[in-house]
């Protein structure tokens, strides 16, 4: 049966019992499951953080975030060089990541010649290097590492370059979102004022495009400071007793701590543990509360 | 001089008509900077796939001059990584029957039915769900759905740790990249489809599965692919609930470790650089780049595929 | 440049300079006199051919373009006239895998030659668009926006920007909130600001694509006799689906069609005949313009 002769038939059953068809049985079903499909998530992620929250109560003080981590003394142990170490990721992922991905995707959506072989590749390219799972890239920044000399890579600069690499593509893909969302009767009415491409992108385009970009940038600083996988594979410490001092030094991070507790059987340390992934969300909630403000806050709608 | 000041009374150019207007090209030598600094950023992320692949090779080889091809690619051994895929198989579609209806089912709903400013306060609840790390459901997964859920609740015989526990909270975690993609996809149907379809007096059930689900399949499409890469590669969920056991099988509720769960686990050892299982570590890594590179690449024909449909 | 010379005719405007506007709208300018060549041609097209890839999309155009007249490029949807008019300013090397054949002169110059840059000549030829297209600025930045971008010498930008929206009839509306956004603005008055924002950069030749297409007839009106009020300092062509408002405003009127590709189907768009409008209206030599005119067809 055709879409065209089932409308049809919807068409005449709703003429002939005069109900709007929005309130029909299947109509209803269908709605309830979308309702069910969007609170789901919810419901696991408040389950998980009150789960958390319960486990980790004992260990809301202030040692938490002021101590150093302890095997001897786990009623006290704490996170402050991961806490640290995660800041410190974030900062030079940031300034890795973040001119790098706006300056490749400027390119590619102002200046790129979409039907040359090479830009067609890096378009590809990117779409493949969004899917690469982020512990290759702590492959990748250990030989990176390797290339420039370091024999150790468990130091904030390994760090850094294995979470920006993961998160350029992120960042140059909502960065072209944000910048294609700009209509192109701006940038036409730019240049037709005798404007030159850059002064229109530099101009027009990223200033209107700015909330876009700054929402994703966010985003991806706020997957980086969670993740863990590439730096177990680039050597980073389950702990450390010193804060961070420079980019040759030696750190943790916030979710390596908890990946290294998690194991422990001690009691102790799994509730230190839960508790740090109260302090680990708090951080994530606030970057996200954050971009989401900013893309609420200035968003353009077109 | 300007061409505006000729007045109605004077002549307009005059007899003095001013030279053609000077049309050569100029040098705008900060345009030409910025264009070859941006292109060089652009070409950079080609780089980082060769030196990925760079990264890779050489333990590889390394890797496979002392373990036969046959060794890697077999059931059981030391070295057997087909039980690794197994695992990875196994959490990844355990994790899309999760993720695809439900992710799908809350973009339905946020582009079709949601109201402006629901909206706003819905879309980046969901999005919350990626932005958990994926190291705190790998704990939520041991502490709650394991023991909670799948023992106490549902009653199965499930261990410690086990594929299933894994595979669900993964699904979880991957609902909000299928939701996300897939409603930017929705919402970019051209509203005059959805006009169009209501017009015709077909509902909002129809309008949504028939009219706009359709023209956004590629975008969908996009979304679920995606989706299954990131449960292919995801790391932490998998190494911590999953197992540490090299097991293929088709029953869930046992142990299995996944390519990625391997790497981190062996990474995180004590491994010597250049000893074989530090090279084996490069050899599943490389394994699971080209797993995921493929998938990719299936995507982006089937996405080619549906464009050229509509 | 001390005062503009539109000042002088947009301060009446309310009283009798509008009257006069509107009759001359209405009578289609019957008392100007139109010679029978273009006057001291500012632009010209040789054997203009355009693609677009494969697609043929206008075939053999020859124009030319009076100082301080107004052309008309009128006919029916996919004719290729919006196509001719990007060319005139290069707009059209905006998109993907269009190509241009023939010349365009400007001043004697082939805009297309290797040497010019098309900047220059966007500079030169300004461009006001089908929909309204302020910048998401304030009024005073849209209108010092191209002054600023290219580098123009400018001794008092408040003069400059006064003076533009003099010239676009929009100063007495707009001068107590020049600092607010331009979005606040009404369609009619968006469009008079991308006017004034292209008169600000002082062009010589000013192209309209079917600028009034998106606005009510009262705007509509106001954009016509401001089309006639710039006619004396500027060279104005303009691309309409509205015959009247070609009769009314034009002195000149081109009148293309497309014809269909034999093997593909596809419309490639054709000059059929350029005349002074009242003889392309009143007595048109070629049947198709007839049969357009007279609305039986298109």
């Amino acid at each position: 049966m055709s879409v065209a002769t089932s409308t049809a038939r919807e068409v005449t059953r709703t003429v002939s019992t005069g109900r709007s068809k929005d309130k029909s049985l299947g109509s209803l079903v269908f709605l309830g499951a979308l309702w069910f499909s969007l609170f789901f998530g919810v419901m696991v992620l408040l389950v998980l953080i009150v789960d958390t929250a319960i486990e980790g109560s004992p260990r809301f003080d202030s040692a938490l975030i002021t101590e150093y981590g302890s095997r001897v003394r786990p009623e006290s142990t704490g996170f402050r060089a991961g806490i640290l170490g995660s800041l410190w990721l974030m900062v030079f992922t940031a300034l890795f990541a973040v001119p790098l991905g706006i300056a490749a995707a400027l390119y590619l959506e102002e200046f790129a010649d979409g039907d040359r072989w090479w830009n067609r590749l890096i378009e590809l390219n990117l779409q493949n290097l969004a899917a690469v799972p982020a512990i290759v890239y702590g492959l990748l920044a250990v030989a990176v590492m390797a290339l420039m000399g370091f024999g150790r890579s468990g130091i904030v600069l390994g760090g850094a370059i294995a979470l920006a690499l993961l998160i350029l593509p992120v960042i140059i893909i909502t960065t072209r979102e944000a910048v294609r969302s700009v209509p192109q009767e701006i940038r036409q009415g730019s240049l037709a004022l005798g404007a030159t491409v850059w002064q229109t992108t530099w101009r027009q385009t990223l200033p209107s495009a700015v909330p876009g970009i700054a929402t994703g940038t966010i985003l991806g600083l706020s997957r980086a400071i969670g993740e863990a996988a590439p730096l177990i594979v680039v050597g980073l410490a389950g702990s450390v007793r010193f804060d961070p001092t420079g980019v040759m030094s030696e750190i943790t991070a916030l979710p390596m701590m908890i990946y290294s507790l998690t194991s422990n059987s001690q009691e102790e340390f799994r509730t230190a543990a839960s508790a740090a992934i109260i302090v680990l969300l708090i951080m994530i909630l606030g970057l996200n509360a954050l971009a989401i403000y900013i893309r609420n806050k200035f968003q353009k709608t077109w | 001089m300007s061409t505006i000041s000729s007045t109605g009374a004077g002549p307009p150019f005059g007899a003095g008509l001013p030279a053609a207007p000077d049309l050569r090209k100029k040098a705008r030598p900060l345009e030409t900077v910025i264009r070859t600094i941006l292109m060089v950023s652009a070409f950079l992320s080609v780089a980082i796939t060769v030196g990925i692949i760079f990264a890779l090779i050489r333990p590889v080889i390394d890797f496979f001059a002392e373990v036969p091809f046959g060794d890697f690619f077999a059931t059981e051994g030391t070295h057997a990584v087909l039980p690794l895929v197994g695992g990875t198989l196994m959490t990844t579609v355990i994790a899309l029957l999760v993720a695809v209806p439900l992710g799908l089912g809350a973009a339905m709903y946020l582009s079709e039915y949601a109201s402006r400013r629901a909206r706003r306060v819905l879309k980046p609840t969901v999005e919350l769900l990626a932005g958990v790390p994926s190291v705190v459901y790998g704990f939520f997964a041991l502490s709650f759905v394991t023991p909670t859920l799948l023992q106490d609740i549902l009653s199965l015989e499930v261990g410690f740790t086990n594929a299933l526990s894994a595979g669900l909270v993964l699904g979880v975690m991957v609902i909000p990249t299928v939701a996300s993609l897939s409603e930017d996809a929705l919402t970019a149907v051209p509203q005059s489809m959805r006009q169009g379809s209501m017009a015709m007096g077909a509902n909002r059930m129809q309008t949504t599965l028939r009219v706009v689900l359709p023209a956004a399949l590629s975008g969908v499409a996009a979304a679920v692919v995606l989706g299954m890469s990131r449960a292919v590669g995801e790391t932490m969920i998998v190494t911590l609930a999953s197992g540490n056991l090299k097991n293929l099988s088709a029953d869930p509720r046992e142990d299995m470790q996944t390519m990625t769960g391997f790497i981190a686990t062996t990474a995180g050892g004590e491994n010597a650089v250049g000893s074989t299982s530090y090279n084996e570590l490069f050899a599943v890594g490389m394994l699971l780049f080209l797993l995921t590179l493929v998938i990719n690449v299936i995507s982006i024909a089937l996405v080619r595929r549906f464009r050229q449909v509509y | 440049m001390s005062t503009h010379p539109a000042t002088a005719s947009t301060r009446p405007a309310n009283s009798e300079g509008r009257e006069i506007s509107m009759m001359t709208g209405l009578h289609g300018d019957a008392e100007r006199e139109v010679p029978d060549v273009p006057p001291d041609p500012v632009m010209e097209a040789l054997k203009l051919n355009v693609f677009y890839g494969d697609f043929h999309a206008v075939h053999d155009v020859n124009l030319s373009f009076g100082k301080h007249e107004i052309t008309a490029l009128i006919g029916p949807s996919g004719c290729g006239k919006s196509t001719v008019l990007r060319c005139l300013n290069r707009m059209n090397d905006l998109v993907a895998g269009a190509r241009v054949d023939g010349e365009v002169t400007y001043h004697g110059q082939n805009i297309y030659a290797r040497k010019v840059d098309p900047i220059a000549v966007r500079t030169q030829i300004g461009m006001v668009f089908q929909k309204p297209n302020p910048f998401p600025k304030s009024i005073y930045d849209n209108i010092a926006y191209g002054p600023r971008v290219t580098g123009m010498k400018v001794d008092n930008m408040d003069d400059l920007v006064e003076e533009a929206l003099q010239g676009a009839a929009l100063w007495d509306e707009v001068k107590d909130k020049l600092k607010q956004s331009a979005y606040g603005l009404s369609g009619g008055q968006q469009q008079r600001l991308c006017i004034a924002r292209t008169i600000a950069t002082k062009p010589d030749v000013i192209l309209m694509d079917e600028p009034c297409s998106a606005l009510d007839p009262i705007a509509t009106s106001r954009i016509e006799d401001l089309m006639l009020q710039m006619r004396d300092d500027y060279t104005i062509i303009i691309v309409t689906h509205n015959m009247q408002q070609a009769a009314r405003v034009s002195d000149r009127t081109a009148f293309f069609t497309a014809r269909p590709d034999e093997t593909t189907g596809n419309r490639t768009g054709l000059l059929v005949e350029f005349d002074r409008t009242s003889n392309i209206f009143a007595n048109p030599a070629d049947k198709r313009t007839e049969d357009y005119i007279s609305g039986r067809f298109g």
